[in-house]
């Protein structure tokens, strides 16, 4: 049996002494997709910058390949992680957020080499291969040259896609990363989003409100409801026959996207 | 009081070469202030709470002491301190006393930099994985520097024009230069003319070329797409 690639133990969050997450315990084995899907507010978007290393949990720990992420084993007990550990556990993990955050002063193609020159001493020749290659796939070839300030939402936000994915993580996060963007060019997102997810070797935890997509991406949706998992399972199981009140009404306001 | 040429042809030359002292008070003035507001912001981001609130305080009371009073203080009333108290030479007082004033501004104007970049830039950062080091060298710092670029200029032609107040300290500037010779041949209305067309003749072109870097800067990287969608590939 092979170990899962990132474990939630009995996490908690809070913010300013507000429980808002309670518990939560989840396995995500490599190269598995899993939707994470619930109403706003419920930390979808906590539960997953905790994993990027951008929100620390309160307690309970989070596990990557097996490594405590935000702890560290010194004498046999765990205490808490440095910046040294934070960076050599979090080199596994990537993320596409909401808003892009594309760096404004570099060009796309720059955007796409920096981290992987910097942070992992590729060699500059390798990443642009790479670098170009992943734009390519993206449609974003003729725009190496571009700033991102020059894009629209649709492409910034596959430059974003692309850049994450050339850092070769082993698990990706995307945090609705559709919702900013104007209804027409969401489409080519979700392609581009859809095309490496065929090719599956990497794993990754996608918040999201298109029910469809999620559907169709997954192999597994979580329901997330109060800072707890109230379900989750096969995606047709968890979308057709959901077993919670909660779901169900969660679901209904969906029912126009499928 | 009439206006004489020839006086002009006398004083020219000697406020022509005082304004080197000038300039260079002004540049020394300002390196200073760039490299302690440097000091200044840097200690700032240090959150230890009485840490923060002592370094505000000195901050607040250092612009809030006319510069003047400060020159007179670091150069007539340090000396005289017990213990701590050294004599310095006029050009020295004159850069600790205005570079330290200003440098309470410069310091403000990097904060606005710093944390005119979006919080955003630091998450993509941290999710790259770069290190800390990078993350101000790479993204931070080239994002925060350019915007600031006019703001650090306009403040080096405030500075420039507050140069005449170390005449209370006897730097040999343009006004200096000027009162001396105005004292001793009785001829101020030259004299003084020419120091202001001095001033004028370098403060303007510096604030024209200012406003265009502003321009210049304001387009960099933020233009947005001429139309939706379509992007311009630049060259
Ligand atoms: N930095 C923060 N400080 C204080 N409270 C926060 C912070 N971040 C999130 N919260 C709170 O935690 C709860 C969960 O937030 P989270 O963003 O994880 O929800 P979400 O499921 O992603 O919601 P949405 O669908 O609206 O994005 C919310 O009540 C939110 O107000
Ligand atoms: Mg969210």
């Amino acid at each position: 049996m092979t170990q899962p690639l990132i474990q939630y133990e009995d996490v908690h969050k809070s913010f300013d002494d507000v429980e808002v997450l309670k518990g939560i315990n989840l396995e995500v084995d490599p190269g598995e997709k899993i939707s994470l899907i619930g109403p706003s507010g419920s930390g979808k978007t906590t539960i997953i910058r905790m994993l990027m290393t951008l929100e620390k949990p309160t307690s309970g720990l989070i596990k990557v390949d097996g490594t405590p992420l935000w702890h560290k084993e010194v004498n046999g007990k765990l205490v808490e992680a440095d910046e040294k550990h934070l960076r050599k556990v979090r080199g596994d993990i990537g993320m596409v957020f909401q808003h892009f955050n594309l760096f404004p002063h570099m060009t796309i193609l720059k955007n796409c080499t920096s981290a992987p020159i910097n942070v992992q001493g590729v060699d500059k020749k390798v990443a642009e291969e790479r670098a170009v290659e992943m734009l390519e796939k993206v449609g974003l070839g003729n725009k190496l040259d571009a700033y991102p300030a020059q894009l629209s939402g649709g492409q910034q936000q596959r430059v974003a896609i692309a850049r994450s994915v050339v850092m070769r993580p082993k698990v990706m996060l995307f945090d609705e990363v559709t919702s900013a963007l104007d209804p027409e060019t969401v489409g080519e997102v979700l392609e581009v989003i859809r095309d490496i997810a065929k090719e599956g070797e990497m794993a990754m935890i996608l918040v999201t409100h298109e029910m469809e997509f999620a559907r169709d991406i997954a192999d597994r949706i979580v329901f997330l409801e109060s800072g707890k998992i109230a379900e989750e399972g096969k995606p047709l199981d968890i979308l057709e026959n959901p077993n919670s009140e909660r779901l169900k009404t969660f679901l209904q306001r969906f029912r126009s996207n499928f | 009081m009439r206006w004489d040429w020839s006086t002009v042809i006398e004083v020219f030359p000697l406020i022509f070469d005082a304004m080197w002292t000038t300039l260079g008070l002004t540049i020394a003035c300002f390196s200073t202030a760039m490299i302690v507001g440097a000091i200044w912001t840097a200690l700032k981001r240090i959150k230890f709470k009485p840490f923060n609130w002592f370094i505000s305080f000195v901050l607040e009371f250092i612009r809030s002491t006319p510069p003047l009073v400060q020159l007179y203080f670091l150069f007539f009333a340090w000396p005289m301190i017990p213990y701590i108290g050294v004599t310095l030479d006029p050009f020295t007082v004159a850069v600790m006393g205005l570079g330290v004033h200003f440098s309470t501004y410069i310091s403000e104007i990097y904060r606005s930099g710093i944390e005119g970049v979006p919080k955003g830039q630091l998450e993509a950062a941290t999710a790259l994985n770069f290190s800390t080091r990078q993350k101000w060298t790479k993204i931070i710092l080239p994002q925060a520097i350019p915007p600031i670029i006019p703001m650090l200029g306009n403040y080096l032609i405030i500075m420039f024009k507050e140069i005449p107040l170390t005449i209370v300290v006897g730097v040999a500037g343009m006004l200096t230069v000027a009162e001396v010779y105005g004292v001793n041949n009785f001829e101020y209305l030259e004299p003084y003319t020419i120091v202001a067309f001095f001033f004028l003749a370098m403060s303007y072109p510096s604030s024209l070329l200012i406003q265009w870097l502003e321009k210049k800067m304001n387009r960099r990287f933020v233009n947005k797409p001429d139309k939706k969608g379509k992007g311009v590939t630049a060259t």
